[in-house]
């Protein structure tokens, strides 16, 4: 080993590196140091037994205390399961309407309700319920088959048209491609129609119309065509379209009808999960029921 | 600035290298040090304050403070399992952890502003290592005698004389280290109650764990590792070079009076020499081990012990104290040169950390002031924006967050203002015509959906502004009236 220089004033060689005239002094470390250190390798390779440290070819090494994330995430899961289940044990025994009443059920429900709306109901009704042409929206007062807490269950449970023997069933006929009613007397129907949610309408066309609606149409849309919710036949004179409120939306309909399939929920959510649903899109909508009074003017 | 980086000193230059010449070696054992016990004001000071934060930090945990309504009764407790930070009239929430990001921010401001007028006092005086090295340093001479006694008995061969000495140390140490670990857990969870636990071994896995690593730590920082600590485990030493400049008042040796030092034998005059007479009684005083003549320092704690044991020394042979006392560069620089000292205590950093200090404070003061038991959030719904009703009108869903944080449960009175309302909704709830009621325990939150109709030809603009008030049935609150503001949104035309 070649003799290295050596610092005039501390008497501690140098390192040989010089920055800038700068000499690094080459002071030994403090004994504690060096122990500390020498304990971290130790660690290090205790850890290495005692973990998953080291990739392999075709895997890694497990470690002796057969440390997993994989199974510790999977047992948090199981834990939260388990809590859920208590939770929604709850939501089985109360009552609807307890449900929405009582303020941790109801927080309870809204959470649980919006997550299983995200995953069952989104595709269709939208994230945020606001539904799209064809598929209701779930946001506003307008309630094909009831917007009732029981209602809402119902419809959520069995569904509408699925097959399910419960489910909510009705067929509006197809009157033009099938044949019931001429060409003529459909186009006369699209005018009344626009006539009943107050527009404008050719009036000839309405007053030739207005024996057919009540032969046809009102046995199930009501004689004012304000609809009826028992078999799922929407108001025809308030704002709100299912397949579009413009005059060719609404011939299209009446000549070859469209009813939207929703499924039953029945078998695939437990109860508990259903009665969250159902309090999540009641909530939303503002609740059925008598509307709060009107307030005082600002 | 004569500060002086020299942690080898003058003497041990002739001393032979480590490593016996061939290279550095790869460690360097710890110089062992004996510190000589001194008499005088600052050493009666220090005892004092190291009683008083002894004090402080054993007795705190077990200072009593009723609160209400089943709120533990610890005047001082960081309550993790519930999410809450007690200290005597105040209780903060994990949110409000600001309030203790504003307090070290405080105490750094402090410390900057001590250390720009008077060195390292933290170092010297308060910081924990110092006082418990000071305690356990106290406890070895009770055991070992002074520093010629344990010199002599760190010489002397093993027997039972020594492991008695040495034993009863480290035991009395080690119970130090404990009472110190063990204090730490009480100012996590009821004291009386973790103390039974800890004894009858029911305390949890936590405190078992923090209470050894707290002897631990105690026992090898105060009782072995000591000045290392300082001087390579600590960042302090490296920052305060920032905060000291030459108008700094540092523990300082006077060279201008001391210098030439030399021996001096009574009788022989003063004059022509310096009033230093080389006993080295401030090098042997010094807990890091170092000499003080030798200028500010990285090592220097500025505990001040050596200018008790300097001062004894002057009184001895007839000189004034004061060789080594607090001064600054600049006064011992300017005498130096034969000029009269100047000190400067108010100067541009010590304004500027003192207009910082109390910046922070005047902020701290305005937000406990700002502060409530009540909290209002309000969430507007983005999907859908709006909600067009059967009868055109158009309706809003927020999601309203309330907080009650008291002691009492309260009742909100929640409006909604800035839209002329057709209709106010808050599903499960009964409101009235002019807003909401909603009842919140104690120490809950709650959220309620409310859902704000206005009729669709009173808005001519896509965007309103709206606001949310709560009103809270506290008479003693100082703020009972919480508003939020948010938005309206419509399609903006008339139907």
């Amino acid at each position: 080993m070649s003799e290295r220089e050596r610092d005039d004033h501390s008497g501690v060689e140098t390192t040989g590196h010089e920055w800038d005239g700068i000499k690094e002094l080459d002071n030994p470390l403090p004994r504690w140091w060096l122990i500390v250190w020498y304990a971290c390798i130790a660690a290090a390779i205790a850890y290495w037994v005692l973990f998953p440290a080291w990739p392999t070819l075709t895997g890694y090494t497990p470690g002796i205390l057969g440390q997993s994330d994989r199974v510790n995430v999977a047992n948090d899961m199981k834990a939260l399961d388990a809590q859920r289940g208590a939770e929604g044990r709850m939501l089985e025994k109360a009552s609807l309407d307890q449900i929405e009443k009582t303020p941790n059920l109801q927080a309870f429900a809204m959470a649980e309700g919006q997550a299983i709306f995200g995953n069952n109901c989104a595709p269709c009704h939208g994230q945020g319920g606001a539904g799209g042409k064809g598929y209701a929206n779930l946001r506003d007062d307008v309630w094909l088959w009831g917007g009732g807490l029981t209602d809402i269950e119902q419809t959520v449970k069995y569904g509408i048209r699925s097959g399910h023997p419960l489910a909510r069933m009705s067929m509006m006929p197809s009157f033009g491609r099938d044949g019931l009613l001429t060409p003529q007397q459909v186009n006369d129907l699209t005018e009344y129609v626009v006539f009943l949610s107050h527009r404008s309408a050719e009036p000839g066309a309405v007053a030739r119309a207005a024996p057919v609606f009540s032969a046809q149409c009102a046995a199930c849309h009501g004689p004012e065509g304000k609809g009826n919710p028992a078999v799922g036949a929407p108001n025809l004179t308030d704002g709100d379209w299912l397949y579009g409120s413009d005059r060719k939306s609404i011939h299209d309909q009446i000549w070859a009808a469209r009813g939207g399939v929703m499924p039953a929920w029945v078998d695939r959510l437990t109860p508990a999960q259903i009665k969250a649903v159902t309090v999540y899109v009641h909530v939303n909508s503002g609740g059925s029921g008598p509307p709060s009074p009107a307030p005082a003017a600002p | 600035m004569t500060v002086l980086i020299d942690r080898i000193g003058g003497e041990s230059t002739d001393a032979p290298p480590p490593g016996g010449g061939h290279g550095p070696g790869l460690y360097q054992k710890r110089k062992a040090i004996y510190p000589k016990l001194v008499h005088g004001p600052f050493r009666r000071l220090k005892w004092g304050l190291m009683g008083l934060m002894l004090a402080i930090y054993y007795g705190t945990p077990w200072i009593r403070w009723p609160r209400p309504a089943g709120a533990p009764d610890q005047a001082v407790l960081i309550d993790f399992a519930h999410g809450r930070f007690y200290f005597f009239m105040f209780d903060l929430w994990p949110d409000e952890v600001y309030f203790i990001t504003g307090l070290l921010v405080l105490a750094a401001l402090t410390l900057f502003l001590t250390t720009a007028w008077l060195g390292r006092l933290w170092c010297g005086y308060a910081c924990p290592q110092t006082v418990w090295t000071d305690l356990f340093l106290y406890v070895e001479r009770l055991f070992e005698g002074d520093r010629n006694a344990r010199m002599r008995l760190a010489r002397s061969a093993w027997g039972p004389t020594k492991i008695l000495r040495k034993g009863g140390k480290h035991l009395v140490w080690l119970a130090i280290a404990a009472a110190t670990g063990g204090a730490w857990i009480f100012y996590f969870e009821d004291a009386p109650t973790l103390f039974a636990n800890v004894l009858a071994g029911e305390a949890s896995v936590t405190a078992y764990f923090s209470f050894g690593l707290l002897t631990f730590t105690t026992y090898t920082l105060a009782g072995t590792l000591r000045e290392q600590v300082c001087i390579y485990m600590c960042p302090w030493p490296r920052i305060q070079g920032a905060m000291v400049d030459r108008h700094s008042l540092q523990v300082t040796y006077r060279h201008d009076r001391g210098e030439p030092r030399g021996p001096h034998r009574k009788g022989d005059p003063w004059t022509g020499r310096g009033d230093c007479i080389d006993c080295h009684a401030c090098v042997v005083a010094c807990p890091m081990g170092i000499d003080i003549r030798h200028g500010a320092q990285l090592e220097c704690i500025n505990c001040a012990l050596c200018i008790d044991a300097c001062d004894e020394i002057m009184g001895k042979v007839g000189r004034p104290t004061g060789l080594i006392g607090y001064d600054s560069d600049e006064a011992v620089t300017r005498r130096s040169q034969g000029l009269k000292a100047v000190y400067r205590p108010i100067r541009l950093r010590t304004i500027f950390y003192g207009l910082a200090l109390v910046a922070v404070c005047g902020i701290m003061t305005w937000g406990f002031l700002q502060r409530t038991p009540y909290q209002l959030h309000v969430a507007r719904d983005r999907n859908p924006l709006f909600v067009r009703l059967s009868d055109g009108a158009i309706r809003n869903s927020y999601s309203v967050k309330l907080v009650n944080r008291s002691y009492q449960p309260r009742s909100f009175r929640v409006t909604f203002g800035g839209v002329p309302l057709l209709r106010l909704q808050a599903p499960g709830l009964s409101p009235d015509p002019t807003g909401v009621t909603v009842a919140v325990a104690s120490g809950e939150q709650r959220s309620i959906r409310l859902l704000a109709t206005v009729p669709a030809d009173r808005l001519g603009q896509a965007l309103t502004p709206a606001e949310v008030r709560a009103t809270v049935d506290d008479p003693d609150a100082p703020l009972r009236a919480l508003t939020a503001r948010t938005m309206f949104v419509s399609d903006g035309a008339h139907p």
